[in-house]
């Protein structure tokens, strides 16, 4: 019964989606924002995970939904409305990462990565630990430590499991999305959550998810 | 089913493809044999798992107070800029092809611009469109187009960006660009996407259409 009213919520959502779309692409641009309202924070997650800013995610976010809606007319139906979204947003937080090199060059493979991309990752930690319950997420504290253990990982690893994981693209979409591979795209994610895994148990030891006060700091990505 | 042994190594190898249900059912059945015998490989199972159901919670993903608010406003600017530069851009194509008609009066047609045919129809594509191209490929193509060779190495950017590194349009993905004259099917499309942007692009759609 449970799945059927979630069913039934997505067909109603896509067929609300469409329907604005449609209007949209008609000419009633006003509706717009009303259409990327659901997207918003994913669209300003993908630029800030490139970016490495809030400011300039901020802007490359705005950016990025001026010209989808300049756009929209090409959007075609048979695509995810969001995915297409993400892919403009990440198109042009590369192009401003390119264009204005405000970011800091990282290492192809900092020490923190354990070895080249094609070189195999063994796990370090077998602790034998539990299911995190996703009610942890609640805190604040808990989504910090996890977005700065994000944070420690190489770009390229970073960007990869951020398109794939966070934001829900598939593979296709996520080598499309920063030119690489599919075979690249594997490898990388593959890597990034081995690392963050050792990363999650190794704060699972040191109490991230028990009520345990937190110091402040700022988002890492 | 006889199953394969593999090894640990190979377990991790394979155990984000495994999450993903990107194995074959001979290695899946190998995998979870070894799941259930390996206790350290069920550990970084579980972990991986964790990592895969954490991040990809709605949770994770935060945006700064007000973001929502400005982006909404400068959408609605945007939106109703489009509205006011679409009552006015009759006037620019207006003055446009009477200026355009006059210079054809005044050129012979054996003194055409020595532009490609592709480069010439490229034109019409709206500079920051996403598009697609693949190394050893001359093509540039919409995200998706069932005709792009070798989509493992495909890379995402702007047409203008696509154009600049000397790629041309699709043919097949991108032909209502490239259509010319009054069989153009989408060009009141086009002109009305061009006044979104206001004035700049509008000039793009009066050369086309005078040009017939």
């Amino acid at each position: 019964m449970v799945l059927n009213t979630t069913v039934d919520n997505l067909a109603q959502t896509s067929s609300r989606e469409h329907d604005l779309i449609s209007r949209v692409q008609d000419g009633q641009r006003e509706l717009f924002y009303e259409l990327v309202r659901p997207y918003e924070r994913r669209v300003y997650a993908a630029a800030l995970a490139i970016l490495r800013n809030e400011q300039d995610a901020e802007d490359a976010a705005q950016e990025a939904m001026l010209k989808a809606l300049m756009n929209i007319r090409q959007f075609r139906a048979e695509a995810r409305f969001s995915t297409w979204l993400i892919q403009i947003t990440v198109n042009e937080a590369l192009m401003r990462r390119r264009r204005e090199r405000t970011v800091p060059m990282e290492g192809l493979d900092g020490h923190r990565s354990g070895g080249e991309e094609e070189s195999e990752y063994a796990p370090r930690d077998f602790a034998d630990w539990r299911e995190i319950p996703s009610e942890a997420l609640e805190r604040k504290e808990v989504r910090q430590r996890l977005a700065q253990a994000l944070g420690t990982l190489d770009r390229k690893y970073r960007e990869v499991f951020m398109l794939r994981d966070m934001e829900h693209l598939n593979i296709q979409e996520t080598a499309e999305a920063l030119g690489i591979s599919v075979a690249s795209v594997k490898t990388r994610l593959l890597r990034a959550r081995l690392m963050l895994r050792d990363l999650l148990a190794a704060g699972w030891e040191q109490g991230w998810f028990s009520r345990l006060p937190f110091e402040k700091g700022t988002k890492p990505w | 089913m006889v199953n394969h042994i593999v090894s640990c190594e190979q377990v991790w190898r394979e155990i984000s493809n495994y999450v993903d249900g990107d194995v074959d059912q001979g290695l899946r059945s190998s995998m979870d044999e070894h799941f259930r015998t390996c206790k350290k490989c069920a550990s970084v199972l579980a972990g991986t798992r964790n990592v895969v159901a954490l991040y990809g919670d709605e949770r994770m993903l935060e945006a700064p107070a007000g973001f929502g608010r400005r982006l909404e406003k400068r959408l609605t600017k945007k939106a109703q800029g489009s509205r006011w530069a679409s009552w006015t851009a009759w006037l620019v194509p207006v003055a446009a092809m009477a200026l355009v008609a006059g210079t054809l009066m005044l050129t012979s047609s054996s003194r055409n611009p020595m532009k490609s045919q592709h480069a010439e129809q490229g034109k019409d594509i709206p500079p920051d469109m996403v598009v697609v191209v693949s190394s050893g490929a001359k093509l540039f193509h919409v995200p998706g187009c069932e005709f792009i060779h070798d989509k493992a190495s495909e890379r995402t950017l702007t047409a203008k960006e696509a154009m600049q590194e000397g790629y041309v349009p699709c043919p097949r993905c991108l032909r209502q660009y490239l259509k010319t004259g009054s069989t153009r099917e989408t060009g009141g499309q086009v002109a009305e996407e061009s006044g979104v942007d206001g004035e700049e692009e509008a000039p793009v759609q009066v050369l086309s259409t005078a040009g017939q």
